[in-house]
């Protein structure tokens, strides 16, 4: 028994130190963004400063490089969203063996490296003359992108009852309103957390925009040249920003998510 | 096909096939039968495409074969890509299963999303964090000095350890949650069976849990290899010059060199890689394409 207790101890103190693992680099760079030296550290501390937050507001490139980022994350949503619940809804309709070769291609992007995709993507445009940038961006970060809603819609659609569509066409709906009306209004969580994981992996993606983006700039290609040449705090203020940002995100979710619980118990014993 | 028809009518059924073609076909499929068509032909001036120069050879991937410093880069780039998916691996595996089988159900998704902070924040931005800790007179050194762990400060960024670091953390997660996922799928009583009948831990998770789990791992290490060869911002925020990654010399051929066909041969290698490695992952554990990507 005690040896069970220690082998508890152990792995108890592991998740501890793998959580650490994991945030403590956060902290370091996020308490850089307010120490001020011309380096980003947090050691020696020389003293606090509000400084790298101000250089950050008056960075003109960087707003450029925000407003590019969103549209290329919007323009990605509304692209991928459909073409991914288009191929769930058809994959689930298609023979077995058809299928298993249709999802091989699905997923295939996902298994590739964003390098490959991003060069693949210029240079297939690039026969057409269309040269590079945002537009193609958008284009080689919907090849993959697509393939998280689908696997999304695709994993909400087993819990679908085709039946339901069968009675609304018995019961004179026309196509368009089983889609509409039954179907869709089934697919929403699916629907919704795929918008939500496709803005932040547009958000976030760095191969397939640097090797498609031309001349314009987004967040994280912005971000990566500054690490690469001249690395200031101002992108630590930047990073302490997004953290606080996710922070804040992450409580709201988990207090509703408690509220949400308890809700649920006070149900399961006061059935009324 | 038909079935798609009767249910959705015509109109619908040939919208969502065309969405599906587009992407199938024009975002993934014939860009990547472009790049493999552009790997064989050589780098020529506008001018002289469609030229007596403009032939099919295989002097793009020559160029790699003749190159012993890109071939030990490639060699180097596998090889620190298999060791960060072992270390991974181990790594999250207890970790995994103690999550998944041993806390309070209850407090399991508060475990995830602090997990989940890093991951929101952005790759590049992960990488940079280690940038700084990492740095010759960064805090790691400062701390392992003051605990008087060592004596002198350490060249973390020289060599690959930091790109290994700077990998593992990025890319651990994603390790992390797959193998949960499958094993929050194994009946706990089975395990349970597997301990009343006498048998040991060890022998539990042998025969159990880690068979149960496979397409959990199957699919962690694809991730992970894959994002580590293919990782651009990792190697270039925390490699030195003695530590390169394929990807750079991509990177070289693209933007410095302008030599896109010899950047697709190089892309290519490391598209075969890739394939490569989750074909031998498949079939060493046995797992198909559908239970990899989930």
């Amino acid at each position: 028994m005690s040896s069970k207790s220690f082998g508890n101890f152990v792995i108890r103190a592991y998740l501890v130190i793998f959580l650490l693992f994991m945030l403590l680099p956060l902290v370091v760079m996020g308490g850089a963004a307010l120490n001020d030296s011309r380096m980003p550290s947090v050691y020696p501390w020389v003293g606090f400063t509000g400084q790298w937050f101000t250089d950050l507001w008056n960075d003109q490139v960087m707003w450029v490089a925000i407003r590019n980022t969103v549209l290329v994350a919007c323009a990605v949503v509304c692209i991928a969203v459909p073409i991914g619940t288009a191929g769930a809804i058809l994959l689930n309709s298609v023979k077995p063996n058809v299928r298993s070769l249709i999802y091989g291609f699905m997923v295939a992007p996902i298994l590739t490296p964003g390098a490959v995709i991003g060069i693949s993507t210029l240079l297939f445009w690039n026969n057409f003359n269309v040269s590079a940038g945002l537009h193609l961006s958008i284009l080689g970060q919907v090849s993959f992108i697509a393939a998280y809603v689908m696997l999304l819609v695709l994993a909400r659609l087993q819990s679908f009852d085709p039946g339901l569509e069968e009675a609304a066409l018995d019961l004179g709906a026309n196509h368009g309103q089983v889609m509409r009306r039954i179907l869709i209004p089934h697919l929403y969580p699916a629907i919704g957390a795929g918008a939500l994981i496709a803005f932040f992996q547009s958000v976030e993606n760095y191969n397939i925009t640097l090797f498609t983006r031309g001349n314009s700039q987004t967040l994280t290609v912005y971000v990566g040249s500054k690490i690469r040449s001249g690395i200031t705090p101002t992108i630590n203020a930047l990073a302490l920003i997004l953290i606080v940002m996710t922070v804040i995100a992450a409580i709201t979710y988990e207090i509703l998510r408690r509220r949400e619980q308890a809700r649920q118990k006070l149900i399961e014993v006061d059935p009324e | 096909m038909g079935e798609l028809i009767r249910r959705y009518g015509t109109g619908l059924s040939i919208a969502m096939v065309a969405l599906t073609a587009f992407w199938l076909l024009i975002l993934v499929v014939v860009p990547n039968l472009v790049l493999f068509e552009f790997s064989f032909k050589p780098y020529l001036p506008v001018a002289e495409l469609g030229g007596p120069k403009d032939f099919y050879s295989l002097a793009n991937y020559q160029t790699f074969l003749k190159s012993p410093i890109h071939i030990v880069i490639f060699g180097k780039t596998v090889l620190y890509s298999a060791i960060v998916t072992l270390i991974c691996l181990v790594m999250c595996y207890p970790l995994a299963y103690f999550l998944a089988k041993v806390i309070k159900p209850a407090n399991a998704p508060t475990i995830f999303l602090l997990l989940l902070i890093p991951l929101w924040v952005s790759e590049i931005l992960r990488s940079f964090a280690w940038f700084i800790i990492l740095a010759f007179q960064g805090p790691l050194n400062a701390l392992l000095l003051g605990l008087h762990i060592i004596h002198d400060p350490i060249r973390w960024l020289s060599g690959f350890n930091g790109v290994i670091i700077g990998l593992i953390y990025s890319y651990v997660l994603f390790m992390l949650f797959p193998i949960y996922n499958a094993i929050s799928s194994l009946d706990t009583n089975q395990i349970e069976a597997s301990q009343d009948l006498g048998s040991p831990t060890w022998r539990t998770h042998w025969r159990v849990v880690i068979p149960h789990s496979k397409p959990g791992i199957a699919s962690g290490c694809v991730m992970v290899f894959m994002l580590c060869a293919g990782s651009v911002i990792v190697p270039s925020t925390l490699a030195s010059t003695n530590s390169r990654w394929f990807t750079e010399i991509i990177q070289q051929w693209m933007f410095e060199g302008l030599d896109w066909n010899t950047g697709a041969a190089y892309a290519f290698l490391l598209l075969m890689l890739c394939i490569i490695f989750v074909s031998l992952v498949m079939r060493l554990l046995n797992v198909r394409l559908v239970d990899i990507a989930k």
